[in-house]
């Protein structure tokens, strides 16, 4: 449907811009908030023209909430997630897709599963789990009675402790598995034709040759747009690194907001809040912006 | 260089048979081609000697080694795919020298290599482009490459130019047999088109339903089929197949009113005979041992005309060649020397050599059977 008619075009602009407006209100909102001093930002209503604060603001968020060591704390912890889950889903799409082996369907499907199982509601477990890595197997060991029987024979008592709180790996390791990333794979290694195999199977290439020199250069585009929607997933997660850090030295700059939020008695410093808000905001809108090319590129065209 | 013996060859998917009973020897340097329809086990036949399909049962020796169960890449076989199968986020010369880089040849070596096949191959100034860049003969002569350049025993081509138009088709047909002339490369080629088939092979193998029909040199094919699904397959138009009975009367009725002599020897009961289009002479007049031919429609091929029309009720085609009279509608007669009717036994479709004996009189043909029937 492509109509040159000038009258459609003005309503489908308008339509746009408005979108535009409501869409970004808030963040001008944030934005003027941030540049107000403490009694105007509290006036009621708000003026909505921007005051001469802002770089004040912005400087008193920056050190009252730590946010150097937060932001690259986020940054390691959202790069990390991001990077884990474009490699381990393209590493299990690759053996689903490529190799012939018993019960593939099935783990197929529980990856699939695991996409009604978001982090909220296994966090009790995926938490016992970082505390302990090797908890389940103590478990076992239990259940089985292998531990009492150890214990009768040798009188030790077996106790697995390999914990991983309050470290980067903590942080990291849990969220690593995507059930999405693997299906963005699969679906997309299923468009590529069968021939390329075959061909590098002629070539004496093997299975790792062919994963790195064929597939991964060839899913690029896949591999940025997961990247991208993911490292801006991580950097807003808030619950996890709230349970797995209670060393400030991790903390991430999300959980740090926090404590710039006014407390019910304290001053009601929204101006800073707000800044620190807008400097939070920063690193994945550059992510986004760098990679957005890309990123459309991978989630609706296939390069062929 | 070498030479492939394949014995007993079965394939099977659960039940149903692809391949069965396949025996077939390939001398060094021979030019094979598998010809087919589709679904008469061709391809898979050609899987199973690159390895990329699992072998149900028999042997498959190269150069004296049973492969059966060695990887692909250590069987010596390269391969051309229908789809060329380029990736296409490396270069030519990428693409070309893959198997070596895998192999771990260094790169100086690898360049120089990669260099003199695409000269060969008149790729020399498409090196660093990519598979999106060229057209489709540009891309089979990259896959042709990147299956030279290993210099293998035995190259493998898989409907290797189906994908291309008529006229590139003609012209990659060309280069492969003169590439064969030069290299001597032992070769399979399967394909479904008759054309190449008939030009390209030494040695043409009609495969049907996993068996081999018929194998031999493509003239022996068309000029002899062995049985009734050869003669139909082989021959762009087909051969013209009447359903024909010897009667009491010591004569083979082709039609209600077409009949011609048999010999003393050969016994009453039905036949297929079949002629081909082309070696049906065409008269103004009825002549001993002509019928009436009912024209219906004339296709003009520049090279000649196909008249099509009736012979008692069964539809035929002849071919007219060149600077013969103008046909409009009407009323022919045909005919056709003893030496070029092909018969068939009715029930298996097997061959029954015809052998034309000259009576005394020397005014007609009778037809006898090299073979008692």
């Amino acid at each position: 449907m492509v109509e040159r008619s000038r009258r459609f075009d003005l309503i489908a602009q308008a339509v746009l811009f408005l979108g535009l407006v409501i869409a970004s209100l808030p963040f001008i909102i944030v934005a003027i908030a941030a540049s107000h001093d403490l009694p105007t930002v509290n006036k009621v209503p708000m003026p909505l023209t921007p005051g001469h604060d802002f770089v004040k603001n912005v400087v008193e968020a920056w050190q009252r909430a730590d946010l150097g060591t937060k932001l690259i704390n986020s940054l390691i912890f959202a790069g990390g997630v991001a990077l884990g889950k474009v490699f381990i889903a393209a590493l299990s799409a690759f053996s689903i897709v490529y190799f012939r082996y018993r019960g593939r369907m099935v783990i197929f499907w529980l990856i699939f599963i695991t996409l009604m199982l978001p982090l909220e509601v296994r966090i009790v477990p995926t938490y016992s789990v970082a505390a302990n890595v090797l908890n389940p197997y103590q478990t076992i060991l239990d259940l089985t009675g292998i531990t009492w029987l150890i214990q009768q024979v040798s009188g030790l008592q077996v106790s697995l402790q390999w914990g991983l709180l309050n470290s980067y790996t903590g942080l990291i390791a849990p969220l690593v598995a995507t059930a999405t990333g693997t299906f963005l794979y699969r679906q997309f290694f299923l468009t590529l034709p069968d021939e390329w195999v075959e061909a590098a199977k002629m070539d004496g290439a093997g299975p790792l040759h062919f994963f790195i020199d064929v597939l991964l250069p060839v899913s690029r585009t896949n591999m940025v747009a997961l990247g991208t929607i993911m490292f801006v997933w991580a950097w807003n997660q808030y619950l996890w690194p709230l349970l797995v850090t209670t060393d400030p030295g991790h903390a991430t700059a999300v959980m740090e907001l926090k404590e710039l939020i006014p407390s019910t008695y304290g001053i009601p410093d929204w101006n800073v809040a707000m800044a620190g808000t807008l400097i939070v905001m920063l690193p994945p809108l550059i992510v986004v912006v760098l990679m957005q090319r890309w990123f459309v590129r991978g989630l609706i065209a296939t390069e062929k | 260089m070498s030479r492939i013996v394949i014995r007993n060859l079965r394939k099977a998917y659960n039940r149903n048979e692809i391949v069965r009973d396949l025996d077939l020897a390939i001398e060094d340097g021979e030019f094979v081609v598998v010809l087919g329809p589709s679904g008469c086990g061709k391809s898979t036949l050609l899987r199973m000697i690159a390895g990329l399909e699992e072998i149900t049962g028999g042997e498959i020796e190269i150069d004296g080694r049973v492969v059966n169960r060695l990887e692909p890449r250590e069987r010596g076989c390269a391969m051309v795919f229908q789809n060329y199968a380029l990736y296409p986020h490396m270069t030519v010369a990428e693409n070309i020298g893959y198997g070596l880089k895998v192999a771990g040849i260094k790169r100086e070596e690898r360049s120089r290599r990669v260099a003199a096949v695409a000269d060969t191959l008149g790729l020399g100034e498409m090196l660093a482009r990519k598979p999106s860049a060229l057209s489709g003969g540009q891309r089979q002569r990259v896959a042709m490459g990147r299956a030279m350049i290993r210099e293998p025993r035995v190259f493998l081509f898989d409907e290797p130019l189906s994908n291309l138009d008529a006229k590139l088709r003609a012209q990659l047909r060309l280069e492969i047999r003169q590439l064969h002339q030069r290299l001597k490369t032992t070769s399979i080629f399967v394909t479904h088109d008759q054309i190449e088939a008939m030009t390209l092979a030494d040695k043409l193998v009609v495969l049907n339903k996993g068996r081999i029909e018929q194998m031999g040199s493509p003239a022996e094919i068309y000029h002899r089929p062995n049985s009734l699904f050869v003669a139909e397959f082989i021959g762009a138009p087909p051969m013209n197949i009447l359903a024909a009975h010897v009667g009491e009367d010591r004569f083979l009725h082709l039609s209600a009113d077409w009949r011609l002599p048999v010999a003393d020897h050969v016994g009453a009961g039905p036949l297929k005979i079949g002629f081909r289009p082309e070696d049906v002479a065409i008269t103004q007049q009825p002549i001993p041992g002509s019928t009436a031919f009912e024209v219906t429609l004339i296709e003009e091929l520049g090279m000649g005309q196909l008249a099509h029309g009736q012979v008692g009720g069964t539809n035929i085609v002849v071919h007219l060649p060149k600077g013969g009279a103008p046909i409009l509608r009407q009323r022919l007669h045909v005919s056709v020397p003893a030496t070029h009717l092909h018969a068939f036994d009715a029930a298996s479709g097997r061959r029954l050599d015809i052998e034309p004996i000259v009576t005394e009189a020397g005014l007609h043909q009778v037809i006898g059977f090299a073979a008692p029937r």
